[in-house]
């Protein structure tokens, strides 16, 4: 796919690399426009994370909506996208969910040649394992589900999984023996902060401001509709305006005199120090709660639980790290003596069923993406696409329908807490 | 980690001995099958989750097994007080008079 709105000078491409190493790389032009706030936008998104700035470019490059402004309160893509895991994949159980997911995943595939910019994207396979029968019946349900709708998905044995993973720990001895796993080998990680700035590049270049330390602090809301937005700038005229704050969902939902069915909590990962390449795919285990894969820089990066309470404090409590290296140990004994680097938290917005909602609200002109949870990294391109449509049609894409606030009176709830409530 | 006074146990415990058990004070509808759809999803579903001081309540389950309220500001994670049950409303009454619910 080409990229024709970036112009010669800024595309990025082999020959553009050659014609700046003769100048020493010194004269790269600015990756993207500064801009500042405007008095007026046709469009303005709340939250300048990856989802918000996907939001953007696809509004800008797929829909004529006018101008668009991305608002973020701290840096671009410094949110829970700086925090993630980085875990892409799309085995979800039910066929909402499957499907939406899946719509991101194959977005994924066609990315970095559609922002002209490395994501770093890793087709490297994801597994699920299962401990004990449930496990598996769980899993072979889901691979079902997943096999009818299209999706890669396969069931493997002990012996499999011990083949494919040599340094995991499959014997009959270990503490949380492994009768199996789910394997989707299209799935894999990206990087967090490739994916935001291209993203970010790309709208810019489509005429996209984006306004950095920028906090929206109140909506001006009159006769049912959204009229503006008080910010730390100054106030700005909005047509429509789209929420995508993760965290800080119900902050904003406050704002408009909404109440949404979010809960914060503050989720952890930590990372080890960079050592050689022992693993070439990625671990994940509901039922003893650890998640792990090796960085490019040779890192592991371990995703750690929620905090039960809630929380917007970004960091959580030591015993759950605990919790997770003990289990991380047990699967790979190997590991024991590694030393960790880092630990950090973000502020993730959970919901009921664990599924996220992209929806109009009962404000004409304000829609929200949100209660993306865990695990809404995956979901990034896909999920900045169907709201992209939502917003420029004032209704919703046939594929988040289903993904309503409407659905927590109606009781037609998305129940994926199998596949997402806890793993990424 | 947080460190919680049980008021039944009159001791201060860490918070792996409790289980969390939600925001506190959801007043359930008083007839339940005369409210529409909406005001029971919003029963059922909607909650405040707002930045600040919040009301929440905790299960001593590895220890006396009864509930308690906390005060709990959710940025600094400082506790200003805990409660029993019923001990917490009126503090909670009066100061959601105050605020309107909003901290
Ligand atoms: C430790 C951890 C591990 C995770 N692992 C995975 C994983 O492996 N796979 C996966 O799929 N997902 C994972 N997730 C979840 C994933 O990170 C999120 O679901 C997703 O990134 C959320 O969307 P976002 O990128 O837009 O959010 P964010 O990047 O958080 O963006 C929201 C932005 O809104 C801004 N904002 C908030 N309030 C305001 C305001 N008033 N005014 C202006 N701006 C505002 C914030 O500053 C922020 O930048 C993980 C999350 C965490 C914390
Ligand atoms: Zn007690």
């Amino acid at each position: 796919m080409s990229s024709e709105y970036f112009d010669k000078k800024n595309r990025y491409s082999w020959k553009s690399l050659l014609k700046n190493s003769f100048s020493g790389h010194q004269n790269w032009p600015q990756a993207r426009r500064m801009a500042t706030l405007q008095s007026q936008y046709d469009v303005i998104i709340i939250g300048g994370g990856g989802h918000g700035l996907a939001t953007a470019y696809y509004l800008a490059k797929e829909h004529n909506v006018g101008k668009i402004a991305v608002l973020e309160k701290g840096y671009l893509g410094g949110g829970n996208t700086a925090r993630n895991t980085t875990l892409v994949r799309s085995n979800y159980l039910w066929e909402d969910a499957a499907n939406l997911f899946e719509h991101s995943l194959k977005l994924w595939e066609g990315l970095s040649a559609d922002l002209n910019f490395n994501t770093f994207f890793s087709q490297r396979g994801v597994f699920n394992l299962g401990h004990n029968l449930q496990d598996m019946r769980d899993i072979e349900r889901r691979v079902n589900a997943n096999t009818l709708l299209g999706i890669d998905a396969y069931v493997l044995n002990a012996q499999e999984v011990q083949d494919k993973i040599p340094i995991l720990d499959c014997s009959k001895r270990s503490r949380y023996p492994i009768l199996g796993a789910s394997w989707q080998p299209r799935g894999g990680i990206a990087h967090h902060d490739a994916v935001a700035r291209g993203f970010a590049r790309a709208a810019s270049h489509l005429g996209v401001d984006l306004i950095e330390n920028c906090e929206v602090i109140g909506m001006d809301i009159a006769e049912g509709r959204i009229q503006g937005l008080e910010t730390t700038h100054g106030y700005v005229k909005a047509n429509q305006v789209g929420v995508v704050a993760a965290g800080h969902t119900s902050v904003l939902a406050n704002m408009a005199g909404l109440r949404f069915p979010i809960e914060s909590h503050p989720l952890q990962a930590f990372v080890s120090e960079s050592m050689q390449k022992v693993l070439d795919t990625v671990v994940m285990s509901n039922a003893v709660h650890g998640y792990l894969s090796q960085s490019d820089k040779g890192e592991l990066v371990i995703g750690a639980g929620i905090d039960s309470h809630l929380g917007y404090g970004q960091r959580g409590s030591p015993h759950l790290i605990e919790h997770t290296a003990a289990a991380i140990k047990e699967l790979f004994p190997q590991f024991s003596r590694v030393r960790m680097n880092r630990q950090w938290g973000g502020i993730v917005d959970t919901t009921p069923d664990a599924s996220p909602i992209i929806s109009k609200t009962p404000i004409k002109g304000l829609y929200f993406n949100c209660g993306w949870g865990t695990g809404g990294f995956k979901a990034t391109p896909g999920s900045g696409h169907v709201f992209a449509h939502t917003i420029a049609h004032d209704e919703p894409h046939p594929l988040n329908r289903a993904f309503t606030l409407e659905r927590f009176s109606t009781g037609r709830l998305i129940d994926e807490h199998g596949a997402a409530g806890v793993a990424h | 980690m947080l460190n919680i006074y049980c008021p039944y146990c009159a001791e201060k415990r860490d918070e792996q001995e409790f289980r969390y058990a939600g925001e506190a004070y959801i007043a359930r509808p008083e007839r339940p099958d005369e409210v529409s759809d909406e005001e029971w999803g919003d029963y059922v579903f909607m909650r405040s989750n707002h930045k600040g001081l919040i009301w929440e309540q905790w299960e001593h389950v590895a220890g006396c097994r009864k509930v308690v309220v906390v005060n709990r500001h959710n940025v600094s994670n400082v506790i200003q007080a805990t409660y029993t049950l019923i001990g917490g409303k009126e503090a909670f009454l009066a100061r959601e008079q105050t605020t309107q619910g909003v901290v």
